[in-house]
Order: structure tokens, then C-alpha cells, then sequence
């Protein structure tokens, strides 16, 4: 008895060995058409989506058992793009363009664990442990993954307010819409 | 001297004589002063004094920071009495960091630089810091930093400076004035920022339907003796949107500069008169920019005028002094009918970059709803940049901005010929800026995703690493594997 288990043992070990292996080759050889899906997505490694990453939802969408709709930071227009390189045809209209926001964290409830802090995929919150963090607006890209591991609750998300260098005229109403105001004619 | 046509172009109304007879007169000074810390494209200033601290006039009040941005000045004596977020004169309505000077009345000055005595011996550098030093901007409207201008000498070679005196906006006449009573100060200035340039030659290029300007002008450089630059005064035709800087260089030279190129790549560096005003006085006298002649002018203007305001005035108090509107104005604007931007409040302050301020009239308006494009073309054979305006448009329509983008949206600049010529109504130019706005959204939004992409590939990288040593480490340290 002993001897049969330690044989099976050692083959799984060998078995994982070579399953290892073989994943490894697989990854090299990544199906074409999972590379390119990778390229359209955002590769910001945020998990929304459920899968772990970028490239193991491009896997997942290669063999057709993730719907083109399941990236919530590539809104509209990757939703597009994924369903025309993947020839499928999909309801986009529930889709929404994602929201300019960025985390921010209240001080008052920080108590410098820094699971928020490892939790970022861009590293964009500073700090160390045992003292408040802060989020770099600028690096932020609204992945809310630092909300979920924050026990105290003190993250929350800021939506980006137009500043004047980045405010820009709205697209006018078709033409029935109002002519240009500020110009003088005859 | 030769000149040169330019493609497209307009003749609108010019409206000029509502205000151009009419002398220059000085504001009597405003209580409050509202010194926005970004009056110019480029960084904000860092402002250096405090709530409560007195300034005195001509002071330095906070310091332009980086290689593109403009240092600010009190604009008279007082106290600061508020630094925050108050309404900015930008069609956003958004606010913006602004220092509120209460003033005491006294106008003192502070202690200033002391003049350059010969500026034509003088190295360009100083005079290109005594320009930055002194917060000088474009004054033409596009306020962009004037020493960043003056440096291109530096890189490039220059042997014209165009003083633009083209002044292609209908209403406006501040140029006008400027160059009718300060012409000494133009001409002088103008020969400075040739020196600084490394230019031999200033050309003045004034718009044929000013023919006081021109003459004013031509007398005091027939005078222009001893070292340094020389001037020549001339003429171009009158001819919407002549004032535009590449337009008028080619009007002046024959040159076409490249579309993403400066002038200075052809040659030529373009200032606007009242910079070059602005210019004299911080050389000659240590004087910074804290003033400048704005028109306000429209038929629903009780008194049209020239106005020299301290920077920082709210349109109120100029509208007052010019005794209010004589009847309701159906549109205010800031700057001038064609290239200037909606006015939203009165309390916003004139700043370095306010040529005008406009109210008219319903008839002067003219708003038209607008129906759909009838293909006559009209709109093409207008736009100065050789466009395609109804094409364009009709792809903006369907939010194809990459094609637009092909097509050369970014190359617009904003002149809004097409939409006064168009026998449709269609505002053409807004189609135009909401583009170049939402392509300029999309480029930033294109940098954070790379940014992001990056920043993620690292982390991961980072993860995996420190995950391939904690199991290295437990392989050397026990074997588990068996
Ligand atoms: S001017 Fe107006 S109607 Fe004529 S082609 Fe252009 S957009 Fe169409
Ligand atoms: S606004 Fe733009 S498209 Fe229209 S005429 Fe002027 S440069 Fe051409």
C-alpha cells in the first residue's frame, strides 16, 4: 500500500511537471488571435472583470467563453472593437463608457495597513505601514480594487471634475440646434 | 514693398467707427482687483504673498513657474484680501485661483528694476529676462508667453520681427488707438524684441482701414536713427482674418510656413503692437505689464470707448465707466465677434490677453436657426487653411473624429469664416472646437491608458519577482517537494 501511494506520488508529480511544461509551451505559442484581443484591452491588470487579468480574459474571450461586453474600463468602444475582431454580434447598448473617477482615501479612517497599497495594479497609493496613505489622482485609473480590501471603509471614489485646461466646447445640436451666437453677420 | 494674397478670407461689417474716434481715456481705479494666477497659455503662477500681506503697485505677486508660463504683478497698491477659486473670464464659467487685491488708493509703486539704459547694447538674454521677468504676454488675445517668443532668436534664424497692427476684428480699435497716441512706444519697443531676436528688420504691418495708425506709424520711423533695427510701416489689404500670424506672414513675405511649424521657421517671429508697448515700458522704465487698452464697443453700448484698465478689473466696473448698456444686448463677448469667446458673468476680471468687450444687439447677432448644408461650397472657398469645412462637419456629425482628424481638423484655427459665410446657419466653427477639444481628451485619455499599461506591466513584474524568490527560498530552505 504504501508503495502504490508513493508511486502515484511521484507521478503526479511528474504529471505536474509536464502539465507545467506544457502550459509554459502553450503560453509561448499564445493562439494569435488571444494576442491581439490582449493588445485591445486595456492591460491594466484591474480584475474587473473577473478574471485575474488582461491576458486571461483574452484567453477566455479567444475561445468564446467570455461575452465582448466584460470590460468595464474599456467602455463602448472596446466593447466594439472585440466583437468586430471576434465577428460576433452583441447588445452594446447597456454598455456605458467608464466614469472619470480616482480613489480617494479619508484620513480620519486610515490606519496604514497597506492592503490597499498592495492591492493597486499602477501603484498609485503611497504610504507605509502604520501611517495614512494617499492615492496619486493622476495615476489612478478607477479600478476600485483598493475599495474592496480596505477593512475600515475609508476609500471611496472621486469623480474628475473639468478644470479649465481640459474643459472643451460640447459637440452643438444637430441642425435644427441654435446658430453660432457669437458671430455678427450683415 | 511687394505683397503677397492670402487663400480664402471674409469682408464682414466692421463696426470700427463706433469706437475708433474715440481717445484712449484711463479707468478711474476699480475697489477690488481680481489677478487670476493663469492669464496666459502655459503653467500658472505660484503665487508668493498671503492673505492679509500689502502689495504696492507693480509688485511681484506671484511668479510664473516652468519654461512656459508668466509671472503676475499689483496692479496697484492694497491688501490681499482673498486667494481662491473665483470665476474665470473662459467660456467654461469654471473657476481658477485668482488673488484678490483690495486697493487703498494710494496706486504707490514698489521698488522696480532699474531700466536698461541702451537696450541695443545690451544682450539678448536680458532682454528676454527683463521680458519674462515683467509677465509680458501676447496682448493680441492668444497670451502666450512673450520672453518664450522672444528666445526662438536663440534656435532659430530670424531676419524679419512682424508687428502685427492688422487689428482684423470687427469693433475692436485698441490697436488703433494704441498706435495713433503711442507710436513712439511701439516703434521702440518693437526695436527692442527685434534686438532680442537677433532680427535686423521690423516690418508694421497695419490693416488699410486705419490710415491714422499708418501714418502715426510711418512718422515716427522715418525718425528711427542710430544702432539697431530697422522699421518699415506698411499697409496689407483689408482682408478677415488678415491679423492671423502665418496669414500675415505670408501677406508680408511670400513664406508659407509649414502647417505644425512656427513662423520662426520661416524666418519670422510675429508680436502683436501692444506687446510691443508692453515691452518699452518693462526695458525703459522696469515697468511689468499690469495694464493694457481694451475697446468695449456694440450698438447696446451707452458710450463706446478705448479704455487702459488695471489688469485684474471686473467688467462691471468698465462697463460702468462706460455708462452701461442702452439696451439689453442679446450676446457679450470677450474679445472680438469672430474669434472671441461668450461672456457668462460681469464679475469676471479683464486680463492680460482682453481685447474687447462687446454687447450687442439682436440685429448686430443676427442669429439664424440653422437648416441643413446645401453643398454650395462657400464655406471651403472661405477658410483660410485651405479646409474642408461641410466635410468636416458632416463627420463630426457622426463622431468620426479620426477621420476629421485626417482630414485636418487640428490645423483650424478658429477663425469662423465658414460659419459667417455659410447661407445655412450651420456654426461650422463650433463643430470645429468641440473636435479639436474632444481629439485633444483623447489624447490625453490615450497617454493615461499607456501610463497605466506600463505602470501595471511593472507591478506585475515586480510581484512575480519577489513570488520566484520566496520560492526559491523555500526550495533551498526545506524541499518540500516529495
Ligand atoms: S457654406 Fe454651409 S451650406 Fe454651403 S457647403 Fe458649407 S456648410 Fe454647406
Ligand atoms: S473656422 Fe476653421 S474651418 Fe472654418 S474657415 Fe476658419 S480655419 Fe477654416
Amino acid at each position: 500500500m504504501m508503495m502504490d501511494v508513493g508511486s502515484l506520488t511521484a507521478m503526479g508529480v511528474v504529471l505536474g511537471g509536464v502539465l507545467g511544461a506544457a502550459a509554459h509551451f502553450l503560453k509561448v505559442e499564445e493562439n494569435p488571435i488571444e494576442a491581439e484581443i490582449k493588445e485591445m484591452l486595456p492591460g491594466s491588470q484591474c480584475g474587473q472583470c473577473g478574471f485575474v487579468g488582461c491576458a486571461q480574459a483574452a484567453a477566455a474571450l479567444a475561445k468564446g467563453e467570455a461575452p465582448v461586453t466584460l470590460c468595464p474600463p474599456g467602455g463602448r468602444a472596446v466593447a466594439e472593437a472585440l466583437a468586430k475582431k471576434l465577428g460576433v454580434t452583441a447588445d452594446l447598448s447597456a454598455v456605458e463608457d467608464p466614469r472619470d473617477e480616482y480613489a480617494e482615501i479619508a484620513e480620519s479612517a486610515c490606519i496604514g495597513c497597506t492592503k490597499c497599497l498592495q492591492a493597486c495594479s499602477v501603484d498609485a497609493i503611497v504610504g507605509a505601514a502604520k501611517q495614512m496613505h494617499g492615492v496619486i489622482p493622476e495615476l489612478c485609473h478607477g479600478c476600485r480594487k483598493c475599495i474592496e480590501t480596505c477593512p475600515t471603509n475609508a476609500i471611496h471614489m472621486v469623480e474628475v471634475e473639468p478644470t479649465i485646461a481640459t474643459w472643451h466646447w460640447p459637440k452643438p445640436d444637430g441642425e435644427a440646434g441654435a446658430a453660432d451666437s457669437t458671430h455678427t453677420h450683415h | 514693398m511687394k505683397l503677397f494674397p492670402i487663400p480664402g478670407g471674409i469682408h464682414p461689417e466692421y463696426r470700427k467707427t463706433l469706437a475708433s474716434e474715440v481717445a484712449i481715456s484711463t479707468l478711474p481705479l476699480p475697489e477690488r482687483l481680481h489677478v487670476p494666477l493663469q492669464q496666459h497659455i502655459g503653467a500658472a503662477a505660484d503665487p508668493l504673498v498671503g492673505v492679509g500681506e500689502r502689495v504696492r503697485k507693480g509688485q511681484l505677486i506671484a511668479r510664473g513657474r516652468g519654461v512656459v508660463s508668466a509671472s503676475q504683478h499689483a496692479p496697484t497698491s492694497g491688501i490681499v484680501v482673498e486667494i481662491g477659486e473665483l470665476t474665470a473670464p473662459h467660456p467654461s464659467g469654471l473657476a481658477q485661483p485668482t488673488i484678490v487685491i483690495e486697493a487703498d488708493g494710494q496706486d504707490e509703486w514698489a521698488e522696480l528694476p532699474p531700466p536698461i539704459e541702451d537696450p541695443f547694447a545690451a544682450s539678448p538674454r536680458a532682454i528676454q529676462e527683463r521680458v519674462d521677468a515683467s509677465g509680458i504676454v501676447g496682448m493680441g488675445g492668444a497670451a502666450f508667453p512673450s520672453a518664450v517668443k522672444l528666445e526662438l532668436g536663440n534656435r532659430h534664424a530670424l531676419d524679419i520681427l512682424l508687428i502685427n497692427g492688422a487689428e482684423c476684428e470687427p469693433y475692436l480699435t485698441c490697436d488703433d488707438r494704441v498706435m495713433r497716441e503711442h507710436a513712439t512706444e511701439v516703434i521702440d519697443g518693437a526695436r527692442i524684441m527685434a534686438h532680442a531676436l537677433r532680427a535686423e528688420r521690423v516690418i508694421v504691418a497695419i490693416e488699410d482701414n486705419k490710415p491714422q495708425a499708418l501714418a502715426a506709424m510711418q512718422a515716427v520711423a522715418a525718425k528711427v536713427v542710430g544702432d539697431g533695427p530697422s522699421v518699415e510701416v506698411i499697409g496689407v489689404p483689408v482682408q478677415y482674418p488678415m491679423g492671423s500670424e502665418r496669414h500675415l506672414v505670408l501677406a508680408v513675405t511670400g513664406r508659407e510656413t509649414p502647417a505644425k511649424k512656427l513662423t520662426a521657421d520661416v524666418g519670422v517671429v510675429v508680436h502683436n503692437v501692444g506687446t510691443a508697448r508692453a515691452v518699452h515700458h518693462a526695458v525703459r522704465f522696469g515697468r511689468p505689464l499690469i495694464a493694457r487698452v481694451v475697446t468695449v464697443s456694440g450698438a447696446a453700448i451707452r458710450q463706446p470707448k478705448n479704455v487702459e484698465v488695471p489688469i485684474g478689473t471686473p467688467v462691471s466696473a468698465l462697463l460702468d465707466f462706460c455708462s452701461g448698456f442702452a439696451s439689453e444686448p442679446a450676446s457679450l463677448v470677450l474679445g472680438g465677434p469672430m474669434m472671441g469667446q461668450p461672456l457668462l458673468s460681469l464679475d469676471v476680471p479683464l486680463v492680460k490677453g482682453s481685447s474687447g468687450v462687446l454687447a450687442l444687439t439682436r440685429e448686430e447677432v443676427n442669429e439664424q436657426p440653422a437648416s441643413t448644408c446645401i453643398r454650395c461650397g462657400s464655406c471651403v472657398e472661405v477658410c483660410p487653411c485651405g479646409l474642408v469645412p461641410l466635410e468636416m462637419a458632416a463627420y463630426i456629425r457622426k463622431d468620426k473624429l479620426k477621420e476629421v482628424a485626417a482630414l485636418g481638423v487640428t490645423d483650424c484655427m478658429s477663425c469662423g469664416s465658414c460659419s459667417w459665410v455659410c447661407p445655412s446657419h450651420i456654426p461650422l466653427v463650433h463643430y470645429f472646437n468641440y473636435a479639436k477639444g474632444a481629439l485633444a481628451a483623447e489624447a490625453r485619455e490615450q497617454r493615461k491608458s499607456e501610463l497605466v499599461r506600463v505602470r501595471s506591466e511593472a507591478h506585475q513584474a515586480r510581484l512575480e519577482k519577489i513570488a520566484a524568490e520566496r520560492a526559491a527560498k523555500r526550495g533551498g530552505a526545506g524541499g518540500n517537494a516529495a
